[in-house]
């Protein structure tokens, strides 16, 4: 395999495994851009690939399994922000709880969902339909940058929202009150702005997208189910949320970046190329990168004050009462 | 009808004992919806449990020995959670101790036999301190957000322990795992399956309550966490302390690991990540702080997870139910918090009034 | 002042205002009205009500019983955007701007009939034309946090008049301006009352008062207690003690003025902000003696915080020195000071003078937990503190239930007592004190005055950084005004004139006066 070959495969996989990031990421750029901060992130997303997995091994109707996915994502959420915006829990253990009661959850019933003849377990088990490429004629033939239009539907909806999502922000007068509710919520109050509307809102739209990005993995990347099967992803999308400075248009970067690393050690396998590298140092490469890029980010920020800053009002709750 | 929550002008102690109690009797009752949804039948599910964590003298044991490691995790977790420090680290912390143990009972063959334990003991610690400590200086030196820095150094060291079992200090036989430490140097079991181990996290737990209720230094670590720049201004450093307490942090759950290797597992294999650290995060966190009680909460969280592996033996159900018992248990208790400083007022609207 | 028609229907008429909060009585049966063209100066101490009655008129809060008519009608005051709707806006103490975002688009956030898309260009040109018919000169593409403080309150003032606002509320608009741009402010509303709008201004300062209202209305503890034009004010002496409710002491005593050696000296002192840019303390050069208060007068916000912090250890400066008590102790930990006996009283009492969630007892020995007076080996002894604790409640009569009660709990002005109390017990000589007085009551502020001068009679260096400057008069011996991070001058307070004080505030050279 030539050089050329394996670099398309490498963006290929990239593509397949970013896709996923990228939705939960762009969830979480909204909600923290709100000033929630939600860790739950892992647990989501591993209880959007069940019920995306679920419904599709139970109906064959994909969409319909994505649809749960969202749905299960936005109710998870839901109880995030009702614990740390109605009763102004402390966001970070708020979203460890929802992390560890999503993920047992999701392995537990992965268990049970299964049907009979496997021992209720889900494991193993296919599901009739997934999300494969579609490669467009002519422009999927081009090399290199052929992989980006010989992707799933998923990853082709990403190239619309994603551009949708940094215009909404930016130019729209919704993106205004996203900003300013989470940089000062008492100054947005005082306009008339709902800070807790808002808040909840974006919340769980973070949540539904984030268990789209769950789904992804169960219904096109690898289509199966297994026990914690998103690996830490979740985590990856809050380092990646810092990454992309809350900008929707900077989650592209984060997520070839990360998608990249991690695809490489199975692109490396698959073209026979013998590993020089053990492939657990790749494995725990990503959050290595993420750790390192987290302190240089934080470092740089400090001496600038700039568009790398996080939402001022980040992880704090807001009371209209409050003096 | 409107609902406010209003500041009350005193911490309420009530309510303060009330909520944890709550929260745990809401938990059984949403586990119990999840149980029922699975086609299981509650009562009997955690009759179950409690029968496989409490039912004979073993299973006591059994018990006590899984909470040795969570009290550890809890206690570490908590020193740090003092200074408003969220360390998700103590699982890699964790990991880190068995890791230096593992090196000196494999590698440090120099040594006569009775030295390996201590010494391993020491040099596990170390590790756990450094793995604590690294998060620490980047907090303090360059203020980097500790919740994600923790968390990314577990998933490294736990990649790395992974590494070593499945390649480079990997036993002859079998695929996976280092050799088994030598016979003469584990911890020494005391009542049945209870180790040593015991001591060592009692007399922790001790100490740990007079460092943080009597001394100077309990009392600037308790000003920290409360108001860092109050802190500051009356002279204490606050660099120098978040260092100290994390490494002290890393050092207790790196503490977790060797005792847990040296007396339950012997060597370092798949599954070293028993997720004692995260399980520690709600331990201390329901223990307000306070070591005592974090002594009943780890006995608790232990007796979920024997009771679930119960679960899966004699009703086939899977042991995750732990894990989800848990999670659940801490969802009504961040809750129901607010009510210790709030209290609830119904206010009717003016148009009722009227009416 | 212009003359105000009275005999229209008034444009706000608040009738019987009552409002509870938990254990207070914010507003008592507060009537207030006000006319077209008409200034209303709302007048009253810290905690008299008169923020709460204006939250009221725009939205924030809502009565408990009582009546608002607005132009005649009656009105349901529910939010911002009902009050908005009516006309009535509100520039607060605390300005609601969002810092990262333009002038333009907080101009514009949260607009009921702003399109999806809004036409930024179109914004831009509105905002240009309405600041040349006020005379505010306002950028729409600005990032707020670039602004200066004047600047941002006319992005304020324009905010309200591109909603329509035609009855405008200012929550102590001048405390944040010199005087000169206080003026300025002063010509603007003159502009818009030209054009039919009206104002009300709430103020604790009665000289305010006396220039730019026509109407005076005083507060005092939730209900009002006068209403009548500002004209028919003899002596300001008088309005102060409707605020009050006794006469108010306008003097202090204190002992004779005899300074010992020098205890602080700072020489060239440099401090450059983070991002690079202007220095923030600019060779300063000052000396105090013992038993003398030097006072440091100023408008906020121009280096006074930075000044203290950086002789208690707070701020690294990138040059000069502070000697403090005969030791150079220029960029040393604030550990390292506090034992060369500098005691602080900081600007922010909640966040920087005590932790609230301690108990008073805990407060209380910060200061002296290390030393053998408290503790041994290590070990706190916590009889010891108990004693110790309960003297200091006593001697300084903090009130409070008992030691064990948590900080927060109490009053601003005990809380502050309760600082006193710690930092003055164990004062070595030297004492910064940096806005003590903030929000406090009458009571409680001459209490710290009184304090401030015991220490300086008893031949200690007080450093006392006011924004009032009537405070710095009736207190220090000297005072030295600050502005854009240097000191313009150095006075002495008995000789000190305030018209001249003030143009050093706004940074005219002394040459130039």
């Amino acid at each position: 395999m030539n050089m050329l070959d394996f670099i398309t495969k490498l963006l290929a996989a990239t593509l397949a495994m970013g896709t996923s990031l990228a939705y939960a990421t762009l969830g979480e750029v909204y909600t923290q851009k709100t000033g929630i901060l939600n860790l739950g992130m892992e647990g989501i997303m591993l209880m959007g690939a069940l019920a995306g997995f679920t419904t599709a091994f139970n109906t064959g109707n994909l969409y319909l399994a994505l649809m749960m996915a969202m749905l299960v994502g936005g109710f998870f959420s839901l109880i995030h922000a009702f614990l740390c915006i109605t009763m102004r829990a402390n966001q970070v253990p708020a979203g460890l709880a929802i992390t560890m009661f999503g993920t047992g959850l999701a392995n537990f019933l992965g268990e049970r969902l299964g049907p009979a003849s496997n021992g209720y377990n889900l494991t193993g088990m296919n599901i009739p339909d997934k999300f494969s490429n579609i490669a467009i004629p002519f422009l999927s033939d081009i090399p290199i940058l052929g992989a980006l239009f010989d992707v799933s539907l998923l990853t082709y909806a990403l190239y619309a929202l994603i551009p949708f999502a940094w215009f909404f922000m930016y130019k729209t007068k919704h993106g205004m009150v996203v900003r300013a509710v989470g940089e000062n919520p008492r100054t947005a109050a005082s306009m008339g702005i709902s800070v807790t509307k808002i808040r909840y809102l974006y919340t769980v739209i973070g949540g539904m997208l984030a268990g789209l990005g769950g789904a992804c993995l169960s219904l096109s990347f690898t289509p199966s189910w297994n026990e914690g099967m998103t690996g830490g992803k979740g985590w990856i999308v809050i380092a990646l949320v810092i990454f992309s400075t809350w900008n929707p248009a900077r989650v592209v970067i984060g997520t070839l970046v990360f998608g990249g690393i991690t695809s490489l050690q199975f692109s490396l396998q698959a073209a026979g190329l013998k590993m020089v590298i053990p492939s657990q140092f790749l494995g725990f490469s990503p959050y290595l990168i993420t750790l390192v890029a987290l302190a240089a980010m934080t470092i740089i920020n400090q001496k600038k004050k700039g568009s790398f800053a996080s939402p001022s009002a980040l992880g704090t709750s807001f009371a209209i009462d409050d003096k | 009808m409107k609902f406010r929550l209003e500041k009350r002008d005193y911490r309420s102690t009530r309510m303060a004992v009330l909520v944890p109690v709550v929260s745990l009797l809401v938990s059984f009752v949403l586990g119990a919806i999840v149980l029922l949804i699975s086609d299981a039948n509650p009562f009997q599910a955690y009759a179950a449990m409690i029968k496989g964590a409490f039912g004979s003298q073993t299973k006591l044991q059994y018990t006590l020995v899984k909470s040795i490691p969570l009290l550890l995790c809890g206690l570490a977790v908590g020193i740090a959670f003092r200074l408003k420090f969220w360390n998700i680290g103590a699982e890699g912390q964790y990991v880190g101790g068995v890791i230096g143990i593992t090196w000196v009972m494999q590698f440090w063959t120099f040594l006569p036999t009775a030295l390996l334990l201590p010494v391993g003991m020491v040099v596990g610690i170390l590790f756990g301190a450094l793995w604590g400590g690294i998060p620490g200086v980047l907090k303090a030196q360059w203020s980097v957000d500790e919740t994600l820095t923790t968390l990314m150094m577990n998933y490294i060291i736990i990649g790395f322990a992974e590494y070593l079992y499945f390649n480079a200090w990997k036993a002859p036989r079998g695929n996976m795992g280092t050799v088994l430490y030598p016979k003469e140097a584990w911890l020494p079991r005391i009542w049945g399956r209870v180790h040593g181990g015991i001591f060592f996290a009692l007399i922790l737990v001790g100490l740990l309550w007079f460092v943080l209720y009597k001394t100077r230094w309990g009392f600037e670590l308790n000003m920290i966490g409360k108001n860092k720049r109050a802190a500051e201004c009356q002279g204490v450093s606050i660099k120098k302390n978040i260092i100290l307490a994390m490494l002290l942090s890393g050092a207790i759950a790196g503490l977790a690991g060797v005792i847990d290797a040296a007396a339950v597992t012997h060597q370092l294999t798949k599954g070293v990540d028993a997720g004692y650290g995260f399980t520690g995060i709600i331990i201390a966190w329901m223990s307000g702080l306070n070591p005592f009680i974090s002594i009943v909460v780890s006995v608790i969280m232990a007796a979920l997870e024997t009771g679930s592996d119960a679960l899966q033996m004699t009703m086939k159900l899977p042991n995750a139910m732990g894990a989800v018992l848990q999670g659940l248990i801490l969802i009504p208790l961040l809750a129901g918090n607010i009510f210790i400083e709030y209290r609830l007022l119904v206010i009717k609207t003016r148009k009722e009034v009227t009416a | 002042m212009s003359e105000i028609t009275t005999d229209e229907t008034p444009v706000v008429r608040m009738v019987n205002i009552t409002k509870h909060f938990p254990g207070v009585l914010a507003n008592d049966q507060v009537d207030l009205t006000l006319h077209r063209g008409e200034v209303l100066a709302l007048l009253g101490e810290n905690g008299a009500g008169k923020s709460t009655l204006m939250n009221m008129l725009v939205g924030l809060y809502q009565a408990d019983s009582g009546e608002i008519y607005v132009k005649g009608e009656l009105a349901d005051i529910n939010s911002p955007q009902d009050s908005m709707a009516l006309g009535i806006g509100m520039i607060h103490q605390e300005f609601m701007l969002v810092g990262n975002m333009s002038v333009a688009e907080n101009i514009v956030l949260g607009m009921k009939d702003l399109p999806f898309v809004p036409p930024m260009a179109e914004i831009r040109e509105k905002i240009t034309e309405l600041s040349k018919r006020y005379g505010l000169q306002v950028y729409p593409d600005k990032i707020i946090q670039d602004l200066s403080v004047g600047e941002q309150q006319r992005v304020e003032i324009l905010k309200l008049l591109y909603r329509g606002a035609d009855i405008l509320i200012l929550d102590e608009p001048t405390a944040v301006l010199t005087p000169g741009e206080a003026r300025d402010l002063n010509e603007i509303l003159k502009k818009m009352l030209a054009e039919g709008k009206s104002a009300i201004f709430i103020t604790h300062k009665m000289d305010e008062v006396m220039e730019f209202s026509h109407t005076v209305q005083v507060l005092r503890r939730g209900k009002s207690v006068s209403v009548c034009p500002t004209k028919s004010i003899k002596r300001v002496q008088d309005l102060a003690n409707m605020m009050v409710g006794r006469d108010v002491l306008f003097s202090l005593e204190r002992g004779p003025y005899n300074p010992g050696e020098v205890k602080v000296e700072v020489k060239d002192l440099l401090a450059l902000p983070v991002g690079g840019g202007k220095p923030v303390l600019d060779n300063i050069s000052f000396s105090i003696r013992g038993g003398e208060i030097f006072g440091i007068a100023g408008v906020a916000g121009n280096g006074q915080q930075q000044l203290t912090e950086a002789i208690t250890g707070l701020l690294k400066v990138n040059g000069g020195t502070i000697y403090l008590n005969g030791k150079d102790m220029t960029n040393k930990t604030p550990l390292q000071i506090i034992k060369t006996g500098v005691s602080h009283i900081p600007a922010d009492r909640g966040r920087m003078g005590v932790v609230g969630d301690m108990s008073v007892g805990d407060n209380l020995s910060m200061k002296k937990y290390r030393t053998v007076e408290l503790s041994a080996h290590n070990i706190i002894k916590r009889g010891l503190v108990r004693k110790f604790a309960d003297r200091l409640i006593e001697l300084f009569t903090i009130k409070t239930p008992n030691q064990d009660t948590s900080v927060k709990f109490l009053s601003g002005g005990n809380i502050q007592k309760t600082i006193l109390a710690r930092e003055i017990d164990s004062c070595g000589g030297i004492l910064v004190a940096v806005y003590p007085s903030r929000g406090l009551d009458v009571g409680a502020t001459e209490a710290v005055r009184q304090n401030l001068i015991k220490q300086r009679d008893k031949g200690c260096a007080v450093l006392l950084v006011s924004e009032e400057l009537e405070e710095l008069l009736m207190v220090a011996d000297k005072i030295a005004v600050m502005f854009e991070g240097r000191i313009m001058d150095i006075v002495d307070a008995k000789d000190a004139k305030t018209e001249e004080l003030g143009m050093l505030m706004a940074g005219v050279e002394r040459r130039d006066i």
